[in-house]
């Protein structure tokens, strides 16, 4: 671990001006990555900001009739509040299958979505890594890469997003409130993380002067039919092998809408917007989902020891997609 | 001086509190946090160390720069192996209670590297957080060779070891003819079984305090289980006198076999410490837990011939398993299957492959727990093959004396195991036919196998000093590594003296005391208990002929033959109502205190003409996702033939733990290397999986009653090893019953599971 300067932001705009124009600093709130990190030579900032005391830490009504989550609300709190628990089931069971009831509790929105990726080499400063060390190639490619990317991967990195509560918002096409000296924006949640492409050490489009301050979800929250599932090899305390967020509006017997995103299979979590969009009109029953299933996986490819999360993740959304028509109540 | 045992050869009868389900006397101290650690003792001027990894697995260090580390504030300086102090030279000096032939490793002797993520210097500094910025300041390079760690490249260079170790039995001689029985068996399975590295992940990290005192001795926190082999492994490497260090370790937080020989972080501590003259402490950081010893992998082919009505005919078991370039790490894997059933024509092999890795460490239950699992699936496959309950083909071949060594068992309840675990299982109604049971999607499914492990004994000191206040203290070298060592012995003492069990204080973990051997194999009870018996005897004998002075002669004309302790008295064993209380006893001897010293070695002779194991019988319940091939074990049933169980709460709790690590075993526990690199990629918590609380269902213990007269005066075997042994086999199984798939690499992952059920639909 490297030295480093800490200080306390006590406004957004107190943040912002600790931010600007320090490169190597970081904003930290529940710290369960990012000082792991720091521990272990991985990230290196020279600055901590510390933003808890922040007033981001309320869940609101938007006047859209969704959900405002302030970013430094804990994941345990988002997990059990009544509102997101009754109309965004699917988030609620997302985050709840993430990590251990302790780290929930210290664990923030915000940190939620900026975690980096679980991959061994990123984390093991004596092997190469390409978001770690750009240009000092990717371990994981002829390497151990059993929990590694099948879709949208690159020849510079195969790591995969580790959120399972970023796979719900990405089905509920949440978007992302951030603020900088530019002022604030909304960025869509499908365009909040990247691709790793040729830049791998870059994981989201957040600016590096900004910060986020909220998610917002949409009214729709698919409580009916709605599920998530994660599948991995322990029953707690494992990232996912695969997950799916499932969501479906359902009339007649017939899919009117869909949502589908996985975890545990990219950089990004993965939302399928053809593959949603094929549903819709289709009987709501297992042919469908598994033309779906096709559709998602269509391009998926494995590294080897990855291989099997393929056929997984054709199960998986199979399952997901079975098991949120079925469903009434979370 | 330590007087000669006088034990006869009797079992002794159990004294009152034997055998009672007592909690933990240390508990208290757990769980309210005052129980301390090797790295939680703080002395005033405390330094801290913190190893630097190499990042090569193989070659030799070209040039070491340390100037940009020595300029770091608060760093006061950087061991290497250019500068190191002196230590010892001849391989015998690095030789600890465990080590197997070879030449052990010495932490910055040389340029050499020889594994992945070897110490490559130690910075030392005021604070930890100095010293672990030190250590990324180090600037290392390297002339790397090339290195091959993977075990299927070199299986077929493999060579036979020799006796390598104590403890170590090579595999006994070919009986029969194997090959030709299994070529002409009716019914036959010959199949091959792979097994991966484990690493050990004990929840406290290896850390050692050195505390350098005013006088240059020093006194040494370790993680360890053995203070004594720590001991004379320092003085040894290091030069000192015995009575220039003490070691002390009086909890440990798990081991699992990590702490049975002396770790870097000892060696590191104490050179920094004499060479500085200051107090150091150094702690492994978690993926240094995975540079020092491991469960090696193993491939296994078992080959079984059978007669249709189940008789075997032909027993093949050959086992090909890592070790390292320096060190012939060995142990038994192949031999419990020729000791566990009847069969006239065995061959069974053991070899070894050198590769460029650490050299494996005994993991709890080592080699059975890799051997035993791959004939129990292997039986179970038989039994499918053969349409015959595998309970009912375990039966068919049991065997009431030792096949391999021609000799009866010293006692062998596995009969009533099997008996017992079938009844509480519900094992009647299992139907044979795999994929018969499900609930939705879920498949569900039974399976059984045996474990066997070995009743070792070893030689073992304790003193015992009874005070006129009534307050026994009996004080013994060994290791509590969270079995129940403190809580067992202080039953042993309390039951032999009639004390309340209040009135006894057990003392363990420190060089000082009388010696013991290192807490490993299950033999702790056997050993150190024996020894607290025989010492507790001693003062018991004292008190009797104390008692049969007395003036007044309260006990009449009794001889110490005559005479019991009971509830702090003396009494006449035919009239308990006359009898004295053992204060009085003692005053009227005038003495403040007896102190007695004793050594318990084991019944060579009776040990030498009988084969002494535990055993057990294990029944599994998996539930198994049809869809996304997950496993989940509902129901584990282990039923235990261990002889006499002192405490069967804690010998329920460690068999129930060996349960849980062998669902992990089974299902979860594996070290991923990267060939290419030669190294351990998954080696922390969140990615090297062990079982956690959702994982595990009920499991139930039972202790089948089992008398042994062999074994030792308590005639208990111990039981930290028996729990695991059968498990990984039983669980195995049952997802064969449940899905029809046969998984035969360990564990048991999603992916294997699914990939059997696609071949399956497809076929």
């Amino acid at each position: 671990m490297r030295a480093f300067s800490y200080s306390r932001a006590e406004s957004v705009a107190d943040a912002l001006k600790g931010v600007v124009g320090h490169g190597e600093t970081k904003v930290v709130a529940g710290g369960t990555n990012l000082l792991d990190l720091m521990k272990a030579d991985v990230m290196r900032p020279t600055r901590l900001v510390d933003i808890t005391r922040l007033p981001l830490n309320r869940i609101e009504e938007t006047a859209e009739g969704g959900l405002r989550l302030g970013a430094l609300v804990t994941n345990a709190d988002t997990a059990h509040d009544e509102r997101v628990r009754s109309r965004y089931p699917m988030l609620s069971r997302a985050i709840l299958a993430g990590a251990s009831a302790q780290l929930r509790n210290m664990a923030t929105n915000g940190g939620n979505l900026l975690q980096r990726t679980r991959c061994y080499y990123f984390y093991d400063t004596g092997t190469p890594c390409n978001k770690r060390e750009p240009g000092s190639g990717c371990g994981a490619i002829g390497g151990v890469n059993r929990i590694h990317a099948i879709l949208g991967a690159s020849e510079h990195c195969i790591a995969t997003h580790p959120s399972d509560m970023c796979v719900a918002l990405a089905a509920l096409a949440a978007e992302i409130r951030v603020t900088g000296p530019r002022g604030e924006r909304t960025i869509p949640f499908e365009a909040f993380h990247r691709l790793p492409g040729d830049a791998p050490q870059i994981d989201t489009n957040l600016a590096p002067d900004e910060i986020v301050t909220a998610i917002d979800l949409p009214a729709r929250g698919f409580a009916a039919h709605s599920t998530y599932l994660k599948v991995r090899d322990r029953q707690s305390y494992a990232f996912a092998l695969v997950s799916v967020a499932a969501a479906l509006e359902i009339e007649d017997g017939k899919v009117t809408a869909a949502r589908l995103a996985l975890g545990g299979v990219a950089h990004k979590p993965w939302r399928d917007q053809a593959a949603e969009e094929a549903l819709v009109g289709r009987p709501a029953d297992a042919g469908s989902f598994a033309v779906a299933a096709e559709a998602v996986l269509r391009d998926a490819r494995g590294f080897g020891h990855n291989d099997f999360k393929i056929d997984l993740a054709r199960r998986a959304i199979l399952r997901a997609l079975q098991d949120a028509a079925a469903s009434e109540t979370p | 001086m330590i007087a000669k045992p006088a034990i006869p050869d009797v079992l002794r009868e159990p004294g009152p509190g034997i055998g009672k389900p007592l909690s933990r006397v240390d508990g208290p101290l757990k769980v309210t946090g005052q129980a301390r650690y090797a790295a939680e003792f703080n002395v005033p001027g405390l330094v801290h160390g913190y190893i630097v990894s190499s990042t090569i697995t193989k070659g030799r260090i070209t040039r070491i720069d340390t100037a940009a580390a020595l300029r770091r504030p608060g760093v006061l300086h950087v061991f290497t192996h250019e500068n190191r102090p002196h230590v010892a030279w001849f391989d015998r000096k690095w030789k600890d209670e465990d080590a197997p032939s070879g030449s052990p490793f010495r932490p910055l002797y040389d340029d050499r590297i020889v594994h992945a993520m070897q110490p490559v210097a130690l910075v030392v500094a005021e604070t930890f957080e100095a010293a672990r910025e030190g250590a990324r300041l180090v600037q290392v390079e390297y002339e790397a060779e090339p290195h091959e760690t993977d075990l299927a490249a070199r299986r077929h260079e493999a060579f036979t070891p020799g006796k390598e170790k104590g403890g170590f039995e090579p595999p006994p001689k070919p009986r029969g003819d194997p090959d030709r029985a299994l070529a002409e068996a009716a019914v036959k399975v010959d199949v091959e079984y792979v097994q991966p590295t484990e690493h050990h992940n004990p929840m406290e990290m290896h850390g050692s305090t050195v505390v350098y005192n005013d006088d240059g001795t020093l006194t040494v926190h370790d993680k360890t289980q053995g203070a004594p082999n720590s001991h004379s492994w320092v003085c040894s490497v290091f030069g000192l006198s015995k009575s220039a260090v003490r070691v002390i370790s009086p909890f440990v937080g798990g081991a699992f076999g990590s702490g049975l020989r002396p770790q870097h972080q000892l060696f590191m501590a104490v050179m920094a410490a004499l060479q500085l003259k200051r107090s150091v402490r150094v702690e492994l950081s978690r993926p240094q837990m995975f540079t020092f010893g491991h469960r090696p992998p193993t491939i296994q082919r078992v080959a079984l011939g059978a007669a249709p009505d189940g008789t075997l005919q032909a027993m093949i078991h050959e086992a090909v398993q890592e070790s390292s370039q320096f060190e012939n790490y060995v142990e038994i894997v192949v031999n419990w299957s020729g000791q566990q059933y009847r069969c006239d024509n065995v061959r069974l092999d053991y070899k070894l492959a050198r590769l460029d890795v650490f050299t494996p460490l005994d993991m709890r239950a080592p080699g059975a727990a890799t051997g035993v699992p791959a004939i129990e699936m292997a039986m179970d496959e038989l039994a499918h093959a053969l349409r015959m309950d595998p309970v009912e083909l375990r039966l068919r071949n049991y065997t009431d004396r030792d096949p391999n060594q021609d000799k009866p068992f010293s006692s062998k309840e596995l009969r009533a195991c099997f008996a017992q675990g079938a009844e509480r299982f519900g094992w009647s109604r299992r139907n044979p036919q795999p994929r018969s049971m499900r609930e939705g999607r879920q498949l569900i499914g039974w399976g059984v196998a045996s474990g066997v492990w070995d009743a070792m004994q070893g030689q073992a000191d304790a003193r015992a000093t009874l005070g006129i206040d009534g307050h026994l203290v009996v004080a013994s070298a060994t290791a509590d590594i969270g079995t129940g060592t403190y809580t067992v012995m202080s039953q042993i003492a309390a039951g032999t003296l009639g004390l309340p069990i209040g009135n006894v204080t057990f003392k363990l973990g420190d060089s000082a005391l009388p010696m013991a051997p290192i807490e490993g194999g299950s033999w702790t009870v056997s050993s150190v208990g024996s020894a607290v018996l025989a010492a507790c005897e001693r003062v018991r004998g004292r008190l009797y002929k104390l008692a049969a002075k007395m003036e007044g002669a309260p006990l009449g004309k009794a001889k110490p033959a005559d005479m019991v302790l009971t509830d702090g008295h003396v009494a006449l064993a035919a009239d308990p109502a006359r009898r004295v209380p053992i204060a009085e006893v003692m005053r009227s001897g005038g003495v403040l205190a007896i102190e007695e010293e004793a050594r318990s070695v084991p019944y060579y002779v009776k040990r030498a003409q009988h084969t002494l194991a535990t055993h057990s019988a294990v029944f599994a319940e998996v539930r198994v996702d049809e869809d996304l091939g997950t496993v989940q074990v509902s129901r584990i049933v282990s039923a235990v033939a261990a002889g006499r169980i002192i405490n069967p709460k804690t010998a329920g709790s460690q068999v129930m733990g060996g349960v849980v690590m062998g669902i992990g075993m089974a299902l979860e526990e594996e070290t991923f290397m990267d060939h290419g690199l030669g190294r351990y990629m998954n080696h922390d918590l969140a990615e090297y999986h062990v079982p956690v609380n959702a994982d595990i269902g009920s499991i139930d213990v039972i202790f089948v009653d089992e008398h042994d007269e062999v074994v030792n005066p308590l005639g208990a075997k111990g039981v930290g090893e028996i729990g695991i042994v059968g498990v990984p086999a039983a669980i195995a199984n049952a997802v064969f019953h449940a899905t029809g798939v046969r998984v035969r690499e360990l564990p048991i992952t999603l992916d294997k599971v699914l990939a059997g059920l696609s071949r399956r639909s497809a076929a």
